[in-house]
């Protein structure tokens, strides 16, 4: 039997963290889908050889800092605008790779003109909606996405659709927008869903390369925290009720 | 050869940001400004310079554009009038925040709220004192003419990228909308992506490449001693800005016992004011800010051991004013004449303020 | 006939313990340690190393990127 010092070698080595992250640690909670999702876009671009190419634009929320940890040029929007901030940069700068990194709350609360708008002009963009149905940044408040019945700071009886409307299925509405091109739903909560979400990271990208409009990746998330249950717990948690709700897949894809 | 043509205040604005390689515009039609964006639409310049022009969904869009062109290193603009700039404001302080140069026009409607569609000069609060939160400042240029609002376009970029700062044109609906001769400023390229890295690499998103850190465009700085820090930074820089950058053209005042301080439409009322009084005997001057960030105030002081009363003309319920009592420190008389709401004063009015407020009063 | 053998190390200062990579493992290899790093946290160490495979799904779930995965084909004795 070889020892473990044996296989821990340079020439054993089949996967390490990519380049494209930098080594701060990250301040997400522990078992933050934010860090898995952070990890694909990075492993994405290292792997396309696009990080001289690369803007990103990050939100405000607990992405906020994004830029951080992706060793690329980045550019923080106000809340909701990075969608704006995008077409911008996209305008400027056509042969570069913009992207958009937002929760739920940047992209369907506060900045639903800016994503909507964006998307519709089918600006050569990725956006990247993590939706984990509350506020994490600001302390576990209700946010649009919010499931029925469900407790949040701001919703501690749980979402009543009288007095706060239905959660708000985005997805949906951006796949109707003849300016998006690939519209998908992912989730990174098991190790084959993490593969199939970078394949829907990487699809996104290369679709830049191919001048297809925009690209749309949710990625139903768990916050756990907010949500008051382990890491291990969310995932089982966010499967059973957000899924029904937020189904992954492909929504649309030209 | 200079070319001389008769042109709107607003079709001018449009007109020179062309000419003086402006890379991008996004802007959302509102009264009495739409012609800026209806002149670039008409006049198509992305086939000319490869100039962006673009309508936003909105003024908050059109800011938030805005940041994202500037953060790219590039010369970007956007107009509006005062409901919209309201709308720009959180744009506004998060692009003073990030230290990014860019051209915002306000072409001044009366307000509050949505209030009319006729000119005022009541944005000057707004304007040189904040506007949106956090202490920050524009830098803020009052053109008086279809002339200066060509000249202050080109002007207004080159501060904005000296100091890392928003430039702002505080016009109004009277300069926006009259027709004057013009000479055109002399077109210069656009800047190429390579000139951009070499002016302004240091900062902006241009792509991170292996011999340089990466570049970060934001406003935010979660540790409280290093904000404090910023805002040190911020601060020095607005002092250089005074310090340096202060513009400001007197008339008729070698002689002056009373002046007059007005700036944009009302400083050319004053002209004519002026002119009337002296008719009467009454020797008044003008003295007319051009930068109204940072402020003419060691001039209006040397005015204020010179002559009896001052009297400030605006355009507003009296905010200009108080920077003027600020600067005279209770010297002599100050006093206020405005119309607003979207009237303008006629300059028999003016002198009749003027013997009333200040000589008699 | 080659038998896949795995390893993993751990940045044990970095890793927050959130306990992903144990429910990822398809061979029981990882447990979080009952001793804490520097935070405080109970972080990922192999508990059972003889059944790690190298798969690196404990890598690939891992939000904090602490994980690195080595592999080896080893002839059975």
């Amino acid at each position: 039997m070889s020892d473990i010092k044996d296989i821990i070698k340079d020439e054993n080595l089949v996967y390490k963290k990519t380049k494209v992250l930098t080594d701060n640690v990250m301040h997400y909670c522990p078992g933050c889908s934010h860090g898995v999702v952070h990890k694909l876009v990075a492993e994405v671009i290292e792997e396309m050889g696009i990080q001289e190419k690369t803007i990103g634009i990050s939100p405000v929320g607990c992405s906020v800092l994004a830029y951080n940890y992706l060793d690329i040029d980045w550019q923080e929007a106000a809340h909701g605008r990075a969608p704006a901030l995008a077409t911008a940069v996209n305008r400027l700068h056509p042969e570069k790779y913009v992207f958009t990194y937002q929760g739920d709350g940047d992209l369907a609360s506060i900045g639903t003109a800016e994503i909507m708008h964006a998307c519709n002009r089918g600006e050569n963009i990725v956006v990247i909606f993590i939706n984990n149905a509350i506020y994490g940044m600001t302390g576990g408040q209700m946010a649009p996405t919010t499931l029925e019945g469900m407790k949040t700071a701001t919703s501690p009886y749980g979402r009543d659709i009288k007095l706060n409307g239905h959660p708000l299925i985005i997805t949906e509405l951006i796949a109707q927008l003849p300016g998006t091109s690939y519209v998908t739903r992912q989730a990174v909560h098991t190790p084959a869903a993490v593969r199939k979400c970078k394949k829907a990271i990487r699809k996104a990208f290369e679709n830049i390369g191919q001048k297809k409009g925009t690209s749309f990746v949710e990625v139903v998330s768990t916050c756990n925290s907010g949500w008051k249950l382990s890491p291990v717990k969310s995932n089982e948690w966010m499967v059973e009720n957000m899924f029904p709700v937020y189904k992954p897949g492909d929504l649309k894809d030209e | 050869m200079a070319e001389y043509k008769l042109m709107k205040g607003n079709e001018v604005i449009a007109e020179a940001a062309i000419r003086c390689g402006c890379d991008a515009y996004f802007g959302y039609p509102i009264t009495p400004q739409s012609e800026i964006l209806e002149t670039l639409t008409l006049r198509q310049p992305w086939l000319e310079t490869g100039m962006v022009v673009l309508q936003a969904e909105s003024e908050v869009a059109a800011i938030n554009m805005v940041y994202g062109g500037a953060a790219c290193g590039k010369k970007v603009m956007t107009s509006s009038s005062s409901p919209g700039i309201s709308l720009k404001q959180e744009g506004i302080t998060y692009l003073a925040g990030a230290e990014l140069p860019c051209l915002v026009v306000n072409v001044v409607r009366g307000g509050p709220g949505l209030g009319t569609i006729q000119p005022a000069q009541s944005d000057y609060f707004q304007s040189v004192k904040g506007g949106g939160h956090g202490d920050y400042k524009l830098i803020v240029l009052a053109p008086a003419s279809v002339q200066e609002m060509n000249d202050f376009v080109d002007l207004g970029f080159e501060l904005a990228f000296k100091y890392r700062n928003p430039a702002l044109i505080l016009s109004d609906g009277v300069i926006g909308q009259m027709m004057e001769k013009v000479k055109l400023s002399p077109v210069k390229p656009r800047w190429t992506n390579e000139e951009v890295i070499k002016l302004n690499g240091s900062w902006a998103t241009t792509g991170k490449t292996a011999d340089r850190p990466r570049n970060v465009a934001t406003s935010l700085e979660l540790d409280s001693a290093r904000q404090e820090q910023f805002n040190h930074k911020l601060q020095a820089k607005y002092k250089e800005i005074q310090e340096k950058e202060v513009r400001f053209e007197k008339i008729a005042c070698d002689d002056a016992e009373y002046l007059f301080v007005a700036y944009g439409s009302s400083s050319r009322i004053c002209q004519k004011a002026i002119d009337l009084a002296r008719e009467k005997g009454i020797k008044v001057g003008l003295l007319r800010p051009i930068t109204l960030f940072p402020y003419p105030t060691k001039a209006i002081q040397e005015m204020a051991e010179k002559v009896k009363g001052i009297l400030a003309v605006e355009m507003s319920a009296g905010q200009m004013v108080e920077d003027v009592r600020l600067a005279v420190n209770g010297k002599v008389k100050v006093e206020h004449f405005g119309r607003f709401g979207g009237m303008i004063p006629s300059p028999n009015e003016v002198v009749k303020a003027l013997e009333d407020l200040i000589i008699k009063g | 006939m080659a038998k896949v053998k795995g390893a993993i190390k751990v940045d044990v200062e970095k890793c927050k313990g959130c306990g992903l990579c144990v429910v990822a493992c398809p061979s029981k290899v990882i447990d979080l340690a009952r001793e804490v790093n520097g935070k405080g946290y109970n972080y990922a160490y192999m508990a059972n190393p003889d059944a790690c495979i190298g798969c690196a799904n404990c890598a690939i779930v891992c939000p904090d990127s602490v994980i690195e995965v080595y592999k080896v084909k080893a002839e059975m004795a």
